[in-house]
């Protein structure tokens, strides 16, 4: 007797469920089995715990620093100033970006200037900054926001030049101003790239808080990692990674929420 | 052209009064090539109500045409009269060929598009929107987003938001010609139906002669590159029309073919011109 269709095609639905699974468990537990090997390692001496020490001995500081509190206020003035930083960087770059995509003379004006002051490594600056903003919150936040901006104007502008001409056309059919423009086509159109902008403001700003931390200041968890060098603390340098590594993912995933929210054109339904 | 049956309700200029009034236009393009003109001197009289369509061979400046007559273009020379709209509606809205709803917005965003941008109070927004999707069926699909939809219901939100925008001219360039037989049929029924409603004037643009007659007033056909008006004609058949009733007539296939007469002279002659570019 012959299988009928429907069950082998069952067979093969389970089968594909099964490999689902398996995927998700597998990389589940790939970075599990290495943090183990790594605890063996470090344990057995086989490899130098002065720089790698022991998963468990990382985690064990974690709890120190979460405890004494140390941790989350580092890690707070660090998110503030990412935040403002963002804020102070994200909004110029974005309307400054929407207005040279619309307009061809501004675009002939402002394409040279970023052109030329964009390849200057980001970091380089902040001694300027510091000379100009003083040792305060306000280098590191400008700091922050050369990062942010940079990555916001050139999307955003990319993002408006690539709204199909015909959408403008309408605009102009229907009776739009400049303000109906902008706000109706220009900025809803380029959102998936000034969002694609934004994700990568933030990832340069996260770098460049760490640095400007490390230099000039006495908080954040720039200054954590650079603080636990100095102790020759491994472990708290590796508590200050993680967390930071962690905040990164954590915004990306935030930022990746809320481009589904605002972009509900891009997903099929 | 002569016809047997008076055309009654295809307005001339004689009874009704003239809409918009186009007296040598001109309109060239500066190629590498060398100037292109795709006007030449194109001098019509279109009544208000009339259905109008012109028809040519693709290349022959209609799209151009319509293009100033929307401000998105400027003539380079000759002149335009409209004569002001009623009330404080817009001047004209255009129903673009392919694709030009906003992906980001709803169907029921898009067809209320140019109310909202004139501040309509959203009672009537609501009332005038709602009453469009509806004759256009629409209105399951209001909060659908147009990737969501098929090219002819793309098209129906198309024609939802030129309605809903109350113009005094709608100018309709190739709306149809993306779509399969059965929807075009489709559309253009809805089409004569919702025109009916109001009458307005309408510019409507095609390469299908059976479409100008099936739907126009006046057939207005164009010559090839450059663009001229070489024959106007009123179209005999009385309205309301039903496009199948309609095409079934003698009369019917008479009058496309006489169009055609026209029509085929001028297609020959733009794919002479295409061959003699490619070969050069």
């Amino acid at each position: 007797m012959s299988t009928p269709p429907n069950v082998i095609q069952a067979a093969r639905l389970k089968k594909g469920f099964d490999r689902g699974r398996r995927d998700r468990l597998i990389s589940i537990a790939s970075p599990l089995i290495l943090l183990l090997i790594w605890e063996i390692a470090a344990r057995a001496g086989l490899i130098d715990q002065r720089f790698f020490p022991a998963p468990s001995k990382i985690f064990m500081t974690f709890l120190k620093l979460a405890g004494n509190g140390e941790l989350w206020s580092n890690t707070w003035t660090t998110l503030v100033r990412l935040f403002w930083g963002t804020l102070v960087g994200g909004i110029p770059g974005l309307l400054l970006g929407v207005a040279i995509g619309l307009s061809r003379p501004l675009r002939a004006v402002v394409d040279p200037l970023v052109s030329a002051t964009y390849p200057v490594p980001k970091s380089a600056i902040f001694p300027l900054l510091l000379l100009i903003c003083g040792l305060g919150e306000a280098s590191k936040i400008a700091m922050v926001a050369i990062g942010v901006f940079y990555p916001v104007l050139i999307n955003t502008a990319t993002g408006v030049l690539e709204i199909n001409k015909i959408y403008l056309d309408v605009g102009r059919n229907y009776g739009a101003n400049r303000w109906q423009v902008f706000s109706t086509i220009a900025l809803p159109g380029a959102v998936p790239h000034i969002m694609s902008g934004i994700k990568l403001g933030l990832g340069l700003g996260l770098m460049l808080i760490a640095i400007a931390e490390m230099i000039g200041s006495k908080s954040g968890l720039g200054y954590m990692i650079w603080n636990a060098w100095e102790l020759l603390s491994v472990e708290q340098m590796y508590v200050g990674l993680l967390v930071i590594a962690f905040l990164g993912f954590v915004l990306s995933t935030i930022l990746t929420e809320i481009e589904r929210k605002l972009v509900p054109w891009k997903t099929t339904r | 052209m002569a016809s047997s049956t008076q055309p009654r309700s295809a307005p001339t200029p004689g009874d009704v009064p003239v809409k918009i009034r186009l007296r040598n236009l001109t309109k060239s393009f500066e190629t590498p090539s060398g100037t292109v003109t795709a006007l030449d001197n194109v001098s019509l009289d279109i009544a208000e109500g009339c259905f109008f369509m012109i028809v040519g061979p693709s290349g022959c400046g209609k799209t151009t045409l319509l293009r100033i007559l929307a401000n998105l273009e400027t003539a380079t020379s000759g002149s335009i009269e409209i004569s002001a709209p009623a009330e404080n509606r817009p001047g004209n809205s255009m129903v673009f060929q392919g694709d030009s709803l906003f992906p980001w917005m709803t169907v029921w965003d898009n067809a209320s598009y140019g109310l909202r941008l004139r501040h309509v109070p959203k009672t009537q927004i609501k009332e005038v929107v709602g009453h469009y999707l509806d004759r256009t069926g629409l209105t399951r699909f209001a909060h659908s987003y147009p990737h969501q939809l098929s090219g002819g219901m793309r098209q129906r939100v198309s024609i939802a938001r030129a309605f809903a925008n109350d113009p005094d001219i709608l100018l309709m360039d190739e709306p149809f010609s993306a779509l399969d037989e059965q929807n075009k049929l489709l559309l253009q029924e809805e089409l004569l139906r919702i025109w009916e409603e109001t009458r307005k004037t309408v510019l409507f643009i095609t390469h299908s002669v059976d479409e100008a007659v099936t739907l126009g007033d006046r057939v207005m056909v164009m010559t090839a590159q450059p663009g001229r008006a070489k024959e106007i004609a009123d179209v005999p058949f009385e309205r309301p029309r039903s496009v199948l009733e309609l095409r079934s007539r003698p009369a019917y296939g008479e009058f496309v073919y006489s169009i055609w007469g026209q029509l085929r002279d001028e297609v020959q002659r733009a794919r002479a011109r295409d061959l003699g570019e490619t070969k050069a």
